[in-house]
């Protein structure tokens, strides 16, 4: 997983409110038997409306969304958070996530901030008024800027020092690679080998 | 809390908690998780893709590829096994696993091969399911394999993911929970009967949480089939493993399995086997009690496994039912059931008896199936399918002549796989049709959408066969012949 310090990117404005993970990639999408390539199945139901957002030329190569509040309800699937990362999202700020999305969000090194309604009024003002425009957000500092506009964004600190540092949960436990090491080293020789030792 | 050298509590420990402290590679403070590491890690075709696809996209290996093994069976067609598959996201699956089994170097059981079969089936009889292991699968009934005295349970695709990169999990540990069976079972009284009753009465959630420790004289008494049918379906109490102590028993079973320890690894690993039991004054989170003595062949009346009495009992009053919740279960499972309040249950006719699945489709099950059916004939009208649980259970099977009293009987004799337990490959129940099954799962559409599943032994499911209605060897008219 990527190391996740600031990103800037052009901001997109998702002007609604409850997105659930159906709709953000339905159900149909879920027998894929890949953990990637999922960009073509993020809201595809809306992206078949030539007026939404993500297809408006101003926002293509998008990587920063901003949603209204209640982002990722629904059903727990994994998935969505695939959906918006090969999309191209690395950042989805919203005044609230559903906690299962924020979780598996983090897991999978996309960055949830949330941010207070009257900053979300603010930045959507800002990105309609001249669409395209870039933001950038620092991690570190938990802020998005965007013209002259700087506003904080909450997110814990566990889960933010896990992105800072790139970590999933494979990662995190390679850290302990030695003590796994060390374990091996001294399991006994009955223990169940389905190959014949290399 | 006093500790030895090793950090190892130096109190009264029960079997899972010996295994448990034996793979602790880091504990966790604070609250954290521990971090446990997995002796055996079993994969298949349904929850294994996005865990390679995983590895891939970050380019990380399999650590261990002489610690997992994989096998085809929750997709695999049980006829023409020669043919490509037709259902397309069937062939998906299983071509993704093959495919990613090659580029990694995990070895495969694919459909045809000897050691093909259903992947609770396979551990065991290839001798790597063992005491005092821990066994990890993306599947549920990984429960099974506890009846060795494994710590064994199911993971999700992102947790097997994390096992083939690490071959460890980090777990906070369970509760455990005692369930204790004294007495001896009569007669036609099965592992399975015991489990389903164990289940009535506990709750199909009353597990939540636990490892659930099947001990007792009734349980000392079981085969080590019988051990496996019974963690298989701890699962269904809504519990994360069962277990079993080791004992004389289960070192017979596994010793000159193909992977069982040999010769100094053997001794030494007996030794340190006998050592895993829980120790006098353990202290169990709760406790149950059942008397072995009581226990009659069960059957389940609705869509959940709890939902079960006694063959010779009657369908229950939904408003006998004190709990709201459970009434207005019973309500919604006696509709979609078809049954009224009150029906014997042996009135109940099936279309339907499907014996199989990795709760039941070992050879002894095979064994237990044939022994009612011999020389007897099938219900007219009733579909018979009996699927073995391994290629290599079919050809023990056959070498014994088995298949020749299926076939004889009027059964279909299946190839390997998970086949009528889940609606996943071809063979499926037609909407309304009713089936008395060896599975373990009764929901709603599991065996096909629509279908309706009575939950029984091998003994139950083939008297069931020869009466066309729910029945126990006891009911049925004496041969002039005996079977076995
Ligand atoms: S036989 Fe049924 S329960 Fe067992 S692994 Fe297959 S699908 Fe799951």
């Amino acid at each position: 997983m990527e190391k996740f310090t600031t990103h800037t990117g052009i901001a997109a404005p998702l002007q609604r409110s409850a997105v659930d993970t159906d709709q953000i990639i339905p159900a149909v999408y879920l027998k894929r038997v890949t953990k990637t390539g999922f960009d073509d199945a993020l809201f595809a139901s809306w992206r078949q409306d030539p007026d939404f957002v993500l297809n408006q030329p101003a926002y293509q190569g998008a990587s920063i969304l901003v949603a209204g509040p209640d982002f990722g309800t629904g059903s727990s699937r994994e998935h969505a958070v695939w959906a918006l990362r090969d999309f191209g999202f690395r950042v989805v700020l919203s005044p609230r996530f559903a906690d299962i999305f924020r979780g598996n969000a983090g897991k999978q090194g996309l960055v949830t901030g949330v941010i207070s309604e009257a900053d979300l009024e603010a930045i959507w003002a800002a990105i309609t008024a001249d669409p395209g425009i870039r933001m950038t957000v620092d991690l570190e500092a938990r802020t998005a800027t965007v013209g002259d506009l700087e506003i904080a964004f909450d997110i814990d600190d566990y889960t933010r020092w896990r992105l800072l540092e790139g970590l999933d949960d494979i990662g995190l436990t390679l850290r302990n690679e030695d003590k796994i090491a060390q374990f091996e080293a001294r399991r006994e020789a009955w223990r169940p080998r389905t190959l014949p030792v290399r | 809390m006093s500790t030895t050298d090793s950090g190892i509590p130096d109190r009264p420990r029960t079997l899972a908690e010996k295994v448990w402290d034996d793979h602790l590679v880091v504990k966790g403070e604070n609250g954290e998780p521990d971090l446990i590491y997995i002796d055996l890690h079993l994969v298949h075709e349904v929850t294994s893709p996005q865990a390679f696809d995983g590895l891939r996209a970050e380019g990380r290996p399999l650590r261990r590829l002489d610690l997992t093994i994989a096998t085809e069976d929750h997709n695999t067609p049980t006829l023409e096994i020669d043919k490509p598959i037709a259902d397309l996201t069937s062939r998906t699956q299983i071509d993704t696993l093959r495919r990613n089994a090659e580029e990694f170097g995990v070895r495969l059981h694919s459909l045809g091969d000897k050691e093909q079969g259903i992947v609770h089936v396979v551990g065991p009889q290839l001798g790597l399911t063992m005491p005092g292991i821990t066994v990890v699968c993306g599947d549920s009934h990984t429960s099974t394999h506890g009846a060795f005295g494994a710590m064994a349970f199911g993971i999700g695709t992102s947790e097997v993911e994390h096992v083939m990169a690490t071959q460890t999990l980090p777990l906070k540990p369970f509760k455990t929970m005692a369930i204790t069976v004294e007495g001896e079972l009569k007669p036609g009284v099965t592992a399975k009967d015991v489990i389903l009753a164990i289940i009535a009465e506990i709750g199909a959630n009353g597990g939540q949480g636990y490892v659930l420790e099947f001990r007792g004289s009734a349980i000392r008494s079981l085969s080590m089939e019988g051990r496996m049918t019974m963690c298989n379906m701890s699962i269904e109490a809504g519990a994360r493993a069962g277990m079993i102590a080791p004992d004389e028993t289960t070192f017979a079973y596994v010793q000159g399995k193909p992977h069982a320890p040999q010769g100094q690894d053997w001794d030494d690993a007996v030794a340190y086997w006998r050592t895993l039991p829980s120790d006098e004054g353990a202290v169990y989170d709760a406790e149950v009690f059942l008397d072995a003595n009581q226990l009659e062949p069960f059957v389940t009346w609705g869509t959940n496994p709890g939902q079960g009495v006694s063959l010779s009992d009657i369908v229950p009053d939904p408003a006998s039912f004190t709990d709201p919740n459970e009434r207005a279960a019973a309500e919604r499972a006696l509709e979609y059931m078809d049954l009224a309040a009150g029906t014997p249950l042996k009135d109940v006719a099936v279309d339907a008896v499907f014996m199989g699945s990795c709760t039941n489709s070992r050879i002894e099950d095979l064994r237990a199936f044939a022994s009612v059916i011999e020389g007897r004939t099938k219900a007219e009208g009733v579909r018979v399918m009996v699927v073995p649980g391994s290629a290599r259970v079919r050809l023990e099977a056959e070498a014994e002549g088995l298949d020749k009293i299926f076939t004889e009987f009027g059964a279909e004799w299946r190839f390997a796989g998970c086949s009528m337990c889940l609606g996943m490959n071809p063979d499926q129940l037609a909407p309304g049709e009713r089936c008395a099954s060896t599975s373990n799962r009764n929901f709603e559409g599991r065996q096909g959408k629509g279908g309706r599943t009575h939950l029984v032994s091998p003994l139950v499911a083939a008297a069931t066969a020869v009466v066309g209605r729910l029945a126990s060897p006891s009911d049925l008219p004496a041969l002039e012949k005996v079977g076995a």
